[in-house]
């Protein structure tokens, strides 16, 4: 059976939305996790257009470039956690209006 | 589709300063767990001699004595070992040396003696050397993360300290939201270009403009949100927020470090990214590329803001951190500058001496900060300098000295790095922003000249605590700023050589 092509604007415009959504999510919420996963959901975001354009071209450097993202990723989540759970243990919250020990 | 290249392919002998220091980091960090904890100074020393190994290999190859590969690519195009890596290299492992110096005994004092703190702070230099190197998109990536993630631990190096535990979060929210717009930016590029080695990307760009083809749009949003994502690290306007309360609450050793190293790589990619891959991308028929408008803005916006907003900080690193933005929009005027085709070498030679002459005296000041410090991070106030002359006279000449580099006046290193971007920007025809440049160095006279009054003028008895390596560290950083100041063919002979412009 023949699978049906989908068109590379589709997946661009998925990886837009997702990529906004991802933004969006990071301005708007206020629990640093959430802050966090809408990191990963931009990154992601890029994924998918990473593999959609490496398609397109065929070749194979995007497919290459996502192989990084989502190690670095890794990597920055095992960080990330860390300093979240140490901020609860101090502020007993992580809510990120929480922070503002400084000021101008 | 990959043909798995040879070992001998691979070219490692041209990355040799930086391969070496990444291997001494991982080294490093193994031989780190059989120190005992009363002897981290073993930890410290070995970290300094790997630096310093790095260094003199770095110094050796920019004095072109020995060449590791010259102009030559290693990893298949990923790493570029020209004049320009081996400027950067010199810089941030010059600093990561000094990084060393400083904090030291710093952390004895905070009661923070441990050795995750040096190899860290190696792998943030080895990421550093990388950015600086790199000739694929791929390596800007994977390279900034390398010099981040370690920082975002440093910056939090002080838990459970409420201000170091905030100031670590936020800078991690705020780069992973940076490096989010980055990936995203180098999708958009290599989806408009089809690939992601510089100079493939430079071809294409050439038959992008040259066939006008509607992907220039999409190269248009790529190179934008590159900006975004570079411009959080190198902390310009309006990307700078993160800055101050970082500055203020991370450890102060830290923030000496990070102060230089990140802009050094932050700025390095930038050049490597604009200057270097998209110089040719102007569209309809104007005489610069595309991305040079914006570049200006935001370096204008970048120095009026932080110099104006400097003005009335009361807390030296906060004062400190706005001045690093101030002069991260010196710097963003010269690679503003690099978009006019004739002036993309020069104007990339003007980046790496600003970033040489910063180095010294960055660094510097805060090992002055350090010295005044108390143990509980606090008296980091304005005040603490007050009538430092009188006590410590040495230490008040060297912080007047560079309050002088920083406001760029003759005979400092910091005036040399002024002239040469201000240089690069009027041969760019960018007059209003050279303008814009040596008006708000007029204003931060102000606030950097205080400091020197505070110090001479008026009464008071600071408390100071200097050991031999802060003391060294001073003394090297006031040669520096000196030395480059009075002989200013020295970055001129540095810098001369660095190609970045591809040919047609």
């Amino acid at each position: 059976m023949k699978t049906p092509e989908v068109a590379i604007e589709l997946y661009i415009l998925l990886s837009a939305i997702l990529f906004i959504m991802g933004v969006m999510g990071v301005l708007l919420r206020r629990n640093a996790i959430l802050v966090f996963m809408s990191v990963e959901l931009m990154l992601n975001a890029s994924n998918l257009a990473l593999v959609a354009f490496s398609r397109q071209w065929a070749n194979g450097d995007g497919h290459l470039i996502v192989f990084f993202v989502i190690t670095v990723a890794a990597a920055e989540v095992a960080v990330g956690l860390a300093l979240i759970v140490a901020i609860f243990r101090t502020k007993k919250s992580i809510d990120i209006d929480a922070l503002h020990l400084f000021k101008d | 589709m990959f043909e798995a290249p040879s070992i001998g392919d691979l070219n490692i002998a041209a990355t040799l300063p930086a391969t070496l220091l990444a291997l001494g980091a991982c080294i490093f960090l193994l031989v780190d767990l059989f120190v005992p904890k009363d002897r981290k100074y073993i930890t410290a020393l070995l970290a300094a001699a790997g630096l310093l190994t790095s260094l003199v290999l770095a110094l050796l190859s920019l004095m072109n004595i020995i060449e590791f590969g010259s102009g030559e690519t290693a990893f298949a195009g990923l790493y570029i070992a020209d004049q320009f890596t081996d400027v950067v290299n010199v810089v941030v492992l010059f600093t990561g040396l000094m990084g060393v110096l400083v904090a030291y005994n710093y952390l004895d004092r905070i009661g923070k003696q441990r050795g995750e703190y040096y190899y860290l702070l190696l792998f943030t230099t080895v990421g550093v050397m990388f950015m600086g190197s790199a000739g694929d998109l791929v390596t800007v990536f994977v390279a900034l993360e390398l010099l981040s993630i370690p920082l975002y631990i440093l910056s939090g190096f002080r838990w459970p300290q409420e201000q170091s535990e905030e100031s670590a979060l936020k800078y991690f929210i705020l780069g992973a939201f940076s490096s989010g717009f980055l990936v995203y930016g180098i999708a958009m590029i290599y989806g408009a270009t089809g690939t992601t080695e510089f100079r493939g990307i430079w071809l294409a760009v050439d038959e992008i403009i040259a066939q006008d083809l509607s992907s220039k749009y999409l190269l248009l949003l790529g190179a934008g949100l590159t900006l975004v994502g570079l411009g959080f690290k190198v902390a310009a306007v309006p990307f700078h927020m993160w800055t101050p309360d970082v500055y203020q609450g991370a450890p102060t050793s830290v923030v000496a470090y990070m102060s230089v190293a990140a802009k050094v790589g932050g700025f390095a990619a930038l050049v490597r990214v604009f200057a270097s891959g998209m110089s040719n991308f102007v569209l309809d028929g104007a005489t610069a590329a595309a991305w040079q408008d914006t570049m200006w803005l935001i370096a204008a916006l970048t120095m009026i803001l932080g110099n104006l907003v400097a003005i009335v900080q009361t807390d030296l690193k906060r004062l400190f951190a706005y001045s690093s933005i101030a002069h991260a929009g010196y710097i963003l005027t010269a690679v503003a500058a690099a978009g006019s085709a004739a002036v993309t070498n020069e104007a990339a030679q003007a980046v790496a001496i600003y970033l040489a002459a910063y180095a010294f005296t960055n660094i510097g000041v805060f090992a002055v900060i350090i010295s005044v410090e108390k143990d509980d991070s606090s008296n980091t106030g304005l005040d603490s300098l007050r009538g430092m002359s009188r006590t410590q006279p040495l230490l008040a000449a060297s912080m007047t000295l560079f309050m002088f580099s920083l406001t760029g006046i003759p005979l400092t290193a910091g005036f040399v790095g002024k002239w040469f971007v201000f240089k690069s920007a009027i041969a760019a025809d960018l007059f209003p922003v050279a303008v814009i440049g040596v008006l708000t160095s007029l204003v931060s006279a102000y606030y950097y000249l205080r400091i020197v009054w505070l110090m001479y003028f008026e009464e008071g008895e600071p408390q100071v605590y200097i050991p031999w390596p802060l003391a060294s560290a001073i003394s090297l950083a006031v040669v520096g700023t000196l030395l480059l100041g009075i002989f200013p063919y020295l970055l001129q002979e540095m810098a001369q050589d660095i190609v970045l412009a591809f040919g047609r």
